[in-house]
């Protein structure tokens, strides 16, 4: 699903119920993460909750993403993680404008400033990754 | 006349939630259920005035001003004192050393008095219910000195193993700290029995009394503890300041934690001398409202029906913990025969952190995590738990919103 379509079906909900339900919808619909991949040094640090990401490149240069986490209000922002920076190249996602994205999902007023936090953190982590590459 | 006097108003219990305004705030459109004073408790508006009185009319610092500020700040810093040693029970108000917190205390414990007294191959007895706060100021001893940590583990139930205890108590144990509340799981230890047997084997002994302090009536004599440490703001005072407790000898034969003013009785380059404690605890200029406000606390929590405050609490927690048992998929880890004010809990599918965010949705706030208690998760086999604690401005209808966010996140998390 593409960032565009999320927003659209968020902006389709209109209270927090149906948004949580939606964001715990798509965490469940992650494809699982083996659990061998779920190393230490997978871990994304500056979350309350544990959060494993791996990324990688694939042949034509666009950007591959596993992640997991214990909490499924996570692994819902772990899809809109995925629906941001998967497939993109590096130059597309220096060029991503996260912030202006996540505003536009709605769900800024529905999470606390540490759920926000966490979210950033795996941001950066996906930065610091596609960064080595531009 | 003197009589009359000298029998103080006893407040009912009834009605405290009028007394803390910030119970007022509505959050997410709900009036805000506050179940985490564990974590911090909420302030009345006699600490708040209290603390705005300082400020507003007679603001200075303390023990220097010759002038009328000075004096009556000075005199009302030190009247926290008395009323913190009255509060504890501590034969007189030079064992009251302020501090920032409870944390502080433990560290000032252990720098000054494990500093000075604990050697390689000492044993420190602490217990599996320890904070944070009551582990890693003893683990700093252990790696720069080589004292040796034993640690007591808990039962099943998460009460101690007072076999284990007896067991690891030795003529080497020379400091036994423990919690007298565990602040993830609520259970309350038997602290003045385990004090006894530390003392038999010739061990000083700290009790944490963070949680203790609010939901507990203590007494150090009678728990017969060397240090005693607790903090303002979760017994409804301000942040910023706590207090430790300790015996008179023991604090004579303690050196300095900090250097630096009010702590010194003259100064060269070549010699320094030290004020007898509790001054020569407290370097600098101290927390002087925040004391200020923490006596103010003590005056409003001295002044209620203790004994139905704590007979209302206990009330609350029966009832949640009836409501949340009946409830399918919720685990409770609060199950201690003796405990108090706190309610452990996970719910299946849902990660506490999950619970949480839900909650807040409600206008529930609660703590997930590891509490600060990573040893202590480690032995239940749980990386964390939700904990809703309640304190004496928590009513029943605190309760019932409690279960009906149980309900909502059993009901979204399927």
């Amino acid at each position: 699903m593409s960032i565009e379509e999320l927003a659209d079906n968020f902006a389709a909900l209109d209270d927090w119920e149906d948004r949580y339900k939606y964001l715990i919808d798509l965490g469940n619909s992650l494809p699982a993460m083996d659990d061998s991949l779920k190393t230490e040094g997978a871990k994304v640090k500056g979350c309350m909750s544990q959060v494993w990401l791996v990324l990688g490149w694939d042949g034509e240069g666009k950007l591959t993403m596993a992640a997991d986490s214990d909490a499924q209000i996570v692994k819902g922002l772990i899809a809109v993680l995925i629906a941001m920076f998967r497939g993109k190249t590096a130059a597309e996602a220096a060029a991503l404008d996260v912030d202006g994205t996540f505003k536009s999902l709605g769900l800024d007023q529905h999470l606390s400033p540490n759920r926000r936090n966490g979210f950033f953190s795996m941001v950066e982590a996906v930065r610091a990754f596609t960064s080595r590459r531009t | 006349m003197t009589v009359a006097q000298n029998l103080k108003p006893v407040r009912g219990i009834a009605d405290l939630k009028q007394d803390f305004p910030v119970l007022a705030q509505q959050v997410n459109g709900r009036p805000v259920a506050y179940l985490d004073s564990a974590a911090s408790a909420q302030k009345p508006q006699v600490v708040i005035d209290a603390m705005t009185t300082v400020m507003e009319q007679h603001y200075s610092n303390v023990h220097r001003g010759v002038y009328t500020f000075g004096s009556k700040t000075s005199i009302a810093y030190e009247d926290a004192r008395s009323k913190v040693a009255a509060f504890l029970n501590a034969p007189s108000r030079e064992d009251i050393i302020f501090t920032r917190n409870t944390t502080e205390a433990i560290n000032l414990a252990a720098a000054s008095w494990g500093g000075t007294f604990l050697n390689a191959g000492d044993e420190v007895i602490l217990t599996e219910l320890e904070h944070h706060a009551n582990i890693v100021p003893w683990y700093f001893l252990k790696e720069k000195k080589g004292v040796v940590l034993k640690v007591v583990p808990i039962l099943k139930n998460g009460a101690l193993d007072m076999a284990a205890y007896d067991a690891a108590l030795s003529k080497k144990t020379k400091l036994v700290s423990v919690t007298h509340m565990s602040n993830a799981l609520g259970t309350v230890n038997p602290v003045a029995a385990m004090v006894k047997k530390a003392k038999a084997v010739g061990a000083v002994t700290l009790v944490d009394g963070s949680q203790a302090a609010v939901h507990l009536d203590v007494d150090v004599q009678a728990i017969g503890c060397d240090f005693y440490a607790f903090t303002g703001h979760k017994l409804y005072g301000p942040s910023g300041i706590g207090v430790l407790y300790g015996r008179r000898d023991v604090l004579d034969s303690m050196p300095p934690y900090q250097g630096g003013g009010e702590m010194i009785e003259q100064v060269s380059f070549d010699k320094v001398t030290y004020k007898d404690p509790p001054y020569r605890f407290e370097a600098g200029t101290p927390a002087i409202v925040e004391a200020i406000g923490l006596g103010a606390a003590i005056d409003y929590y001295m002044a209620l029906d203790r004994k139905a405050a704590h007979a209302h609490e206990a009330k609350l927690l029966a009832e949640a913990e009836q409501r949340l048992s009946a409830i399918e998929g919720v685990k409770i880890w609060s199950k201690a025969p003796e405990r108090a004010a706190i309610l452990s809990f996970t719910i299946d599918k849902a990660h506490p952190h999950d619970v949480a965010t839900i909650f807040d949705q409600m206008g529930i706030c609660v703590r997930a995590g590891h509490h600060c208690a990573q040893p202590l998760m480690k032995a239940l086999g749980t990386p964390a738990t939700v904990r809703a604690s309640f304190a004496l401005y928590n009513t029943m209808d605190d309760v019932m919103r409690l279960d009906e966010g149980v309900q909502k996140v059993k009901m979204l998390f399927k």
